[in-house]
């Protein structure tokens, strides 16, 4: 098995000789015509099912038909944006929104962070791979699943988390249907799920620090957690801040499954977000146009966090994502 | 790291430990718990409700849930897609991650921003629901398939992995002959075993927990993968809201019965999980997310 490292990609390579003229380029298309025959499948892929669907976003524009279709249906501007911005519902939903993103990025952003910094702390490397072959397990566990296993511990006919509140005298707990546990529960299954693998890549980009620079600090008397703070940290910013990035653009994508698979009609007020809005709405009550002008608020939002995130970071003098 | 024999240092050390044992033990238990429910008997789930190790070994559960075929059919929907999802994104994936891993290929800078682009914006739910629609995917399981067939992130991982190979390699198979097929089947695919072996898991992963594909495109319930049925049997019986009932008619399942059908839809993970971890252990995984 070939060892396979962590490379920045690569240098830009000269470029071949670059014919100037529209002969060489004709020599080189049909040179590499098979390379063509190669991507062809994946760009039909991605113009049929990305940009078409970019595409399909116009219907938010009109009173989409399905069997009229969009050449077919009328014209209505912007009628259901501002039915958007009028409608009381869609606060909520927006302000449910953002409070799970900003549990997000508040609660869950460091927590990998923190698990890379621990584990790159352990001695031998026996534990090290241990302790990480466990953490990853959970990402690979579909969203019914860990929700599954919530479920089958936290309700009240036998789960294992309401009887260990009765074995300790405490009254048993609607965690499923009480709307001020639907916060929390979805965080601590983002957690459970998410908190090992995020510390992938911040353990290979430790892994890559110089070990010169932790005997300097270490001749100059740093202890375990100085050595964290001045050279381990320090090195990882900038991996910290693309996922930031990343994690940014992502505002309110938060993921249909997770949360579909919680919603119910006793905790709607609090779980419904932008995403399942856009599913019921849409595909259960039929109405395309102002659902999809829903998904397509929420998708440019999402694009101008990313590109301003990113211009910000470019600014304070750190790479950004692109 | 060198090892810090100060007393300071082994009692950080000391700490961190319990710390991650602790964490670790978090990961494990929901897991265990549920593993061991399954395998006991109703009457002793409700006696003993801490189970970890069962006490009274059953497989009543296992009985009662592969009584019917409806379990039997979710799983060989499961199958049959992450079979054949995997080897047809695997194929699509490489083709193009090797066409645009290669320099002289012209229009490749254009088509990199496209993939990237559709990484930050996309059309959403319904667009892209009515584009399965039109082009007559509903209630097929092709639907589980082509409308992921390509993940933007693992097509960028893999091509990133084909142009750390040296190009010389290419350039002398080029000059004896080799097309350009050739040169990925026989020198490019099997020098990067490792990455495509963990995309593949990545892909398969993915497609045996397709479950939100599943509940937009297909109306049927007998298409339904695994996952959907999962859910369907936890949910039936925690007193939430449901929409539609099992064809099984069953009365709501207790505890362990739930607790089976859990294991049995991630069962497959595990088994796939330690070939897999052994290559992300390496980093296999880390090509950057500049194209």
């Amino acid at each position: 098995m070939q060892e396979v490292a962590v490379q920045p990609s690569a240098a830009p390579q000269p470029q071949r000789k670059r014919g100037k003229n529209s002969s060489e380029l004709k020599k080189r298309l049909w040179r590499n015509k098979w390379l063509y025959v190669m991507v062809t499948p994946g760009i039909l892929y991605f113009i049929i099912f990305k940009y078409l669907p970019m595409y399909g976003l116009i219907i938010s524009f009109q009173d989409y038909k399905p069997y009229q279709g969009i050449s077919g249906s009328d014209w209505v501007g912007m009628e259901h944006f501002n039915r958007l911005f009028t409608e009381p519902d869609f606060l909520n939903i927006l302000m449910n929104t953002l409070i799970l993103f900003g549990l997000n990025i508040v609660i869950y952003f460091p927590i990998p962070i923190i698990l890379a910094l621990m584990l790159n702390e352990l001695r031998g490397t026996f534990f090290k791979r241990f302790f990480q072959t466990l953490v990853y397990l959970p990402h690979f566990m579909s969203w019914v699943i860990v929700v599954s296993i919530s479920f089958v511990m936290v309700t009240m006919d036998g789960g294992i988390i309401n009887e260990l509140l009765v074995f300790f005298g405490f009254e048993k707990v609607n965690f499923l249907l009480n709307p001020s546990w639907f916060r929390p529960m979805y965080i601590i299954q983002v957690i459970w799920r998410e908190a090992g693998w995020g510390t992938i890549i911040y353990l290979a980009s430790i892994a890559a620090i110089d070990p010169g620079l932790y005997e300097a600090a270490r001749m100059d008397g740093a202890g375990r957690l100085k050595q964290i703070w001045h050279i381990t940290l320090p090195s990882i910013r900038g991996v910290i801040i693309t996922l930031f990035i990343l994690k940014i653009g992502s505002v309110l994508d938060l993921g249909f499954e997770h949360v579909y698979l919680l919603l119910n009609s006793m905790n709607r007020e609090v779980a419904e977000i932008i995403d399942t809005y856009v599913y019921t709405a849409g595909l259960r009550q039929g109405q395309f146009s102002y659902s999809t002008a829903i998904g397509f608020f929420k998708s440019i939002i999402g694009l101008i966090m990313v590109m301003s995130v990113n211009k910000l970071s470019k600014k304070m003098g750190e790479e950004g994502v692109y | 790291m060198v090892e810090d024999k100060s007393i300071g240092g082994r009692v950080f050390a000391a700490i961190n430990f319990t710390l991650l044992a602790l964490i670790a033990l978090i990961t494990v238990l929901p897991f265990m718990h549920v593993v061991a429910g399954s395998f006991t008997t109703s009457a002793e789930m409700a006696a003993n409700k801490f189970v970890l190790i069962p006490k009274v070994w059953s497989l009543d559960a296992y009985k009662f849930i592969f009584s019917t075929n409806t379990i039997f059919k979710a799983m060989g929907v499961s199958i049959g897609v992450t079979a054949i999802g995997t080897v047809f994104s695997m194929f699509v994936t490489s083709l193009m991650a090797y066409g645009l891993s290669r320099r002289d290929l012209d229009g490749r800078t254009l088509i990199n921003f496209l993939v990237v682009f559709t990484m930050l914006f996309h059309g959403g739910m319904i667009p892209t629901f009515l584009v399965v629609k039109e082009l007559g995917l509903i209630d097929s399981y092709a639907s589980l398939i082509l409308p992921s067939a390509i993940s933007a992130f693992n097509m960028i991982i893999l091509k990133n992995f084909f142009q750390n190979i040296p190009e010389g390699l290419e350039e002398s198979a080029k000059i004896d002959g080799c097309t350009d097929f050739g040169i990925l089947f026989r020198i490019v695919l099997p020098l990067s075993l490792p990455a495509i072996a963990t995309i593949s898991l990545f892909y398969a992963v993915t497609y045996w927990n397709t479950y939100m594909s599943a509940i937009l495109y297909l109306d049927d319930s007998a298409k339904w993968p695994i996952q959907v049925l999962l859910r369907q049997i936890v949910v039936l019986a925690s007193g939430m809201d449901y929409s539609s009932t099992l064809d099984a008619a069953v009365p709501p399942p207790d505890q362990t019965i739930k607790m089976a059908v859990i294991v049995v839809a991630t069962i497959p993970i595990l088994l796939v999980y330690p070939f897999l971890q052994k290559h992300f252990a390496k980093g296999a995984m880390l090509g950057s997310m500049k194209g």
